[in-house]
């Protein structure tokens, strides 16, 4: 095994100097001071799976930080009871809407206590999500400007906007979010021919000439049999596991999917177990367990077992390592469904997702399911995979019998987007996105390691966390960022664990050098201002300030 | 005692000692089902009809032209001129998608104007909107009702709100379609139940779950009795009304003005856009202490991408016009009326419904014994038909998901557009299809 950490590590020495010093332990994991700095690279057990090298970090702070968000959150909790009290005897007046008059004697339909971080803590930094804009979610948007006037009960617009705010929030990875006419023609087109609804379920009345077209060009464009959209891409997946799996089967989940997935999930009636994330020993050990053990008290034996994975996971930005998945389920007689909601467009060599990222062929994967709100600028999700599969799915899927079927327009505009990246409408503009989003992915990734922030995921994922931990950061950074006329997303509490707050930022094929120059040294300013520059392991971009000589860190 | 604190435990399962051969053979032997169980080539519903062209008044399906009675354009906004041109400008001004959700840059001024429009029409304070009609009230109800708690719905609920209460995880109680004293039965014997736990019944919510407009079985549900027992009982009432949303009432606003109640007496009201205002999505309206609990916890809403503003701008003309039309419902209820009366008395066929019900169910009077049998002879049915101009389609149900299976039928839905002789010549033809099939 010395050959593929050799190659490791000669690949990290042009990124990261300082590697050699660490000694890397065949786990990947090393100790420095007592701070665990997790650096996961392939070569754990099969050094020849992975075509190139995957690294991923997931850099912990030092301990001092923890603590620090502790304590933030101590104080706000506190304050919170204190608010509460004082509003609860009538020292403070209350702002949030009231129960009707005439139904105060029903059961309450709120329990204070569910709502007490809602009151509390997001309540003060509240004006950093919903802020409405008025103009295409491209590259730069157009922001409505909003005031409060008092903390944030309540918020009024001024009427007036701020233009060209720099956009790092929208999912809009190949830039298909446009308003260029000659690009949305047959769009325009389609909504004279159609109409904007369709009024009937794909069962009834609903399946149009437009559906057809796109189910083909879909399963051209992954190279599979046959696919099927539906109208949203939450209610594909909630929708679909249900039909394909129930009472007496085993769903193995990662701990970090997303929420259409547990629900799909809970709605089947099928057990749910969890693996760590990403972690292929959890994994094994869970699927040796189902198969040996069988059901919890009866050991009847599993009807069937499905791993449900997403290609990128939006919180993290890491990938999912598909190739030792594949290898896991070929063993175990498994099933795999892929959600590629992020990555499908935004990740391969010709923008097919994990799957063509890897190397592998879409037959290794059984369902592959994605959305088009992402990369394709339009809405809805589909389900792709064998040609059995999509016509049980047909006749089976609740989405089928009982939900409307997608809009024209925004068919058209899926199948437009998708002949530009497949190349089918003449031009090379598809693949220059391709390559575009993947420059500047590297680019802004590697710019922000340098920096000293703490970044996760994998390098080559364009959603990018920069972590900031403590809960008064969270506010201080989106309100100074939209201040320098740079849009930003921020996530605390329940989509992410208490302690680790992050700012998220997803890059665009649309985004000029120019863009991330200035998004880049505005964080520079501010990471110094607010001191966000966790990084331990980082080499500055100003090496002229450093003292000691870097010499004996180069070869 | 020493010695017997160091001696050896016995292991009282031996089970859990299975050698590692023994692990890799029971490996080896499992063999899963495979992960979809193959369709047969007949299945009623693996082929579609495929409509060429957009799905307004005169349809093209399957390549021969028809007269639409299958899609729920009640209004005839579907190819509507002024509301296809709000939809161009707004795709010119912002695109298609809106790649984010509501709460990272999902929020278009679209949106807040359709929401406060909509909370406008209804008369309540506020209102919400989800990207799909499907999700609306599937993310509502658990946003409100946990586990634990207590939900009375009607038998005859649609599969969203099946769905709904599925993902709540509250018990469910049903009660016999439109039956009041079923209802009230059950609402009693849960009164008795809380008298000897009152503390526990001091904390579990409980709500009524009613459509307006009954999809499967097309008639309404008494509301003014629903009201009486809500004070009585104290519980809340959720209400559905995709149907009856631009149907009913004297400006379309749906069943509380039908019945002429005080719309805050209800507490949720949930709809889809897709029927009469011919675009997608759903929303809910309400009082804001209600509303605006779900902008934090309904699923639908806080993990989806927001509706594609051209779908709103389209929802907001459609408004518009309805606004501005308000005589379009007495038209429509006086064509409900003309059919539901010319379809009476069709040998072999019982109409279900409401006369002023715009979708109306054909079910068979008495089943051949079997309901594959049923849905083979109604298919016969529709084709008939189908071959001479009229568009039908059978109602679709998920055979072994549904909780209350209704019987098999075909579903007669009428528009705005609609001519008098259409409506005629679509009586007639279905009676000689009855005839010619069913004798």
């Amino acid at each position: 095994m010395a050959n593929p950490s050799a190659v490791c590590n000669g690949h990290l020495h042009h990124h990261h100097h300082h590697q050699k010093q660490n000694n890397l332990t065949k786990s990947g994991l090393s100790k420095k001071n007592g701070i665990t700095k997790g650096m996961k690279k392939n070569g754990v057990s099969n050094g020849t799976l992975y075509k190139k090298t995957f690294i991923e970090h997931f850099e912990q702070a030092p301990m001092y930080v923890a603590v620090f968000t502790f304590v933030g959150f101590a104080v706000g909790t506190i304050f919170g009871y204190l608010r509460d009290f004082m509003r609860a005897w009538g020292l403070e007046k209350r702002n949030i809407a009231a129960e009707r008059e005439q139904q105060k004697d029903f059961v309450p339909l709120y329990q204070d206590f569910e709502n007490f971080y809602t009151r509390n803590l997001y309540l003060r930094i509240r004006d950093n999500w919903n802020r409405p804009i008025c103009s295409v979610p491209g590259p730069q948007f157009d922001l409505m400007e909003r005031v409060t006037d008092d903390y944030n009960w309540t918020f009024r617009f001024t009427g007036r906007i701020i233009k060209n705010v720099i956009n790092m929030g929208s999912y809009n990875y190949l830039g298909f979010a446009e308003t260029d006419v000659n690009a949305l023609k047959t769009v325009t087109i389609e909504l004279e021919k159609y109409g904007t609804g369709v009024c009937s379920t794909r069962q009834e009345m609903g399946t149009l000439d437009k559906h057809v077209e796109l189910e083909k060009l879909v399963a051209k464009f992954l190279g599979v049999e046959d696919a099927m959209v539906f109208g949203m891409g939450f209610a594909t997946n909630s929708m679909n596991i249900p039909a394909l799996v129930g009472k007496g089967c085993l769903i193995l989940s990662d701990e970090l999917n997303h929420t259409s997935l547990v629900l799909g999930a809970r709605l089947s009636g099928a057990t749910i177990r969890i693996f760590k994330h990403n972690n292929m020993q959890s994994l094994e050990k869970l699927l040796r367990d189902a198969i040996i053990y069988g059901q919890p008290r009866t050991h009847r034996a599993w009807r069937k077992i499905i791993i449900l994975v997403e290609g990128i996971y939006s919180m993290e930005g890491s990938i999912v390592r598909l190739p030792e998945i594949v290898s896991l389920k070929n063993k175990y007689k498994a099933y795999l469904y892929l959600d590629e909601a992020h990555s499908i467009g935004a990740v391969g060599a010709t923008g097919r997702g994990v799957v063509e990222y890897f190397g592998m062929s879409p037959d290794d994967v059984d369902v592959l399911m994605g959305t088009f709100t992402k990369s394709f600028g339009a809405a809805g999700g589909y389900i792709a995979g064998k040609k059995d599969l999509v016509d049980f799915l047909r006749t089976h899927s609740h989405s089928a019998v009982y939900a409307t079927s997608m809009c024209p327009p925004v068919a058209e505009q899926i199948i437009r987007a998708m002949k530009c990246l497949m190349g089918l409408d003449g031009t090379t503009q598809g693949l220059q996105r391709v390559r575009q989003l993947e420059k500047n992915t590297r680019y802004f990734r590697r710019k922000l390691h340098e920096m000293g922030f703490i970044i996760y995921g994998n390098d080559d994922s364009p959603v990018v966390p920069l972590l900031l931990y403590m809960p008064g950061k969270i506010g201080a950074f989106a309100r100074r960022m939209l201040e320098k006329n740079i849009g930003v997303v921020v996530v605390g509490f329940p989509a992410t664990p208490i302690t680790e707050s992050r700012a998220r930022f997803c890059v665009s094929a649309a985004h000029t050098r120019e863009m991330l120059d200035t998004v880049l040294n505005a964080l520079d300013e501010l990471g110094d201002f607010l001191h966000l520059k966790y990084s331990r392991y980082s080499k500055s971009s100003h090496p002229e300030l450093y003292e000691e000589s870097r010499l004996e860190l180069e070869d | 005692i020493i010695r017997l604190l160091f001696s050896k435990t016995y292991k009282l399962q031996e089970r859990s000692d299975l050698t590692l051969k023994e692990k890799e053979e029971l490996i080896e032997e499992w063999q899963p089902e495979p992960l979809v169980p193959p369709v047969p080539k007949d299945h009623p519903a693996l082929n579609y009809n495929i409509v060429s062209g957009p799905p307004t008044h005169i349809i093209t399906v399957n390549g021969k032209e028809c007269i639409n009675f299958a899609s729920f354009n009640f209004l005839g906004l579907l190819n509507n001129e002024k509301v296809k041109s709000a939809a161009q400008a707004s795709l010119k001004k912002y695109g298609v998608g809106t790649c984010g959700p509501r709460g990272f840059y999902g929020t278009f001024d679209v949106h807040l104007e359709l929401e406060e429009r909509l909370a406008k029409f209804m008369r309540t304070e506020e209102a919400i909107i989800y990207s799909y009609g499907f999700a609306t009230i599937a993310s509502a109800i658990p946003a409100y009702s946990k586990r634990g708690d207590i939900v009375f719905v009607d038998e005859a609920a649609c599969f969203a709100i099946q769905k709904g209460l599925q993902a709540s995880r509250s018990n469910i109680k049903l009660f016999k379609h439109n039956d009041m004293a079923d209802l009230e039965r059950l609402l009693k014997e849960q009164e008795t139940e809380d008298q000897k736990n009152p503390r526990k019944a001091r904390v579990t919510r409980r709500f009524i779950v009613v459509e307006g407009l009954y999809m499967n079985t097309g008639d309404i549900c008494p509301l003014p009795e629903l009201i009486k027992l809500k004070y009585k009982y104290k519980v809340r009432i959720f209400l559905e009304e995709s149907l009856s949303f631009g149907v009913l009432g004297e400006h379309g606003r749906g069943i509380t003005e039908h019945f002429g109640i005080n719309i805050d007496d209800i507490d949720l009201i949930s709809a889809n856009m897709e029927n009469s205002l011919a675009s997608i999505g759903g929303f809910c309206c309400g009082r804001s202490f209600i509303i605006d609990h779900q902008r934090l916890s309904g699923q639908g809403y806080c993990f989806s991408a927001s509706l594609p503003p051209l779908l709103a701008a389209a929802a907001i003309e459609a408004l518009n016009i309805m606004e501005d039309n308000p005589d379009i419902f007495q038209t429509l209820r006086a064509k409900c009326e003309r059919i539901h009366k010319a379809l009476q008395g069709i040998s072999g066929l019982k109409v279900v419904g409401e006369s002023f019900s715009p979708a109306l169910h054909l079910q068979l009077e008495e089943s051949c014994g079997s309901r594959e049998n049923d849905v083979k002879l109604l298919k016969r049915v529709v084709d008939y038909c189908m071959n001479s101009g009229i568009a039908l389609t059978q109602a679709r149900y998920l055979e072994k998901e549904e909780k209350s299976l209704p019987p098999p039928s075909i579903r007669v839905v009428i528009t705005v557009e609609q001519t008098e002789q259409e409506l005629d010549k679509a009586a007639s033809l279905l009676k000689e299809a009855a005839q010619s099939v069913l004798n």
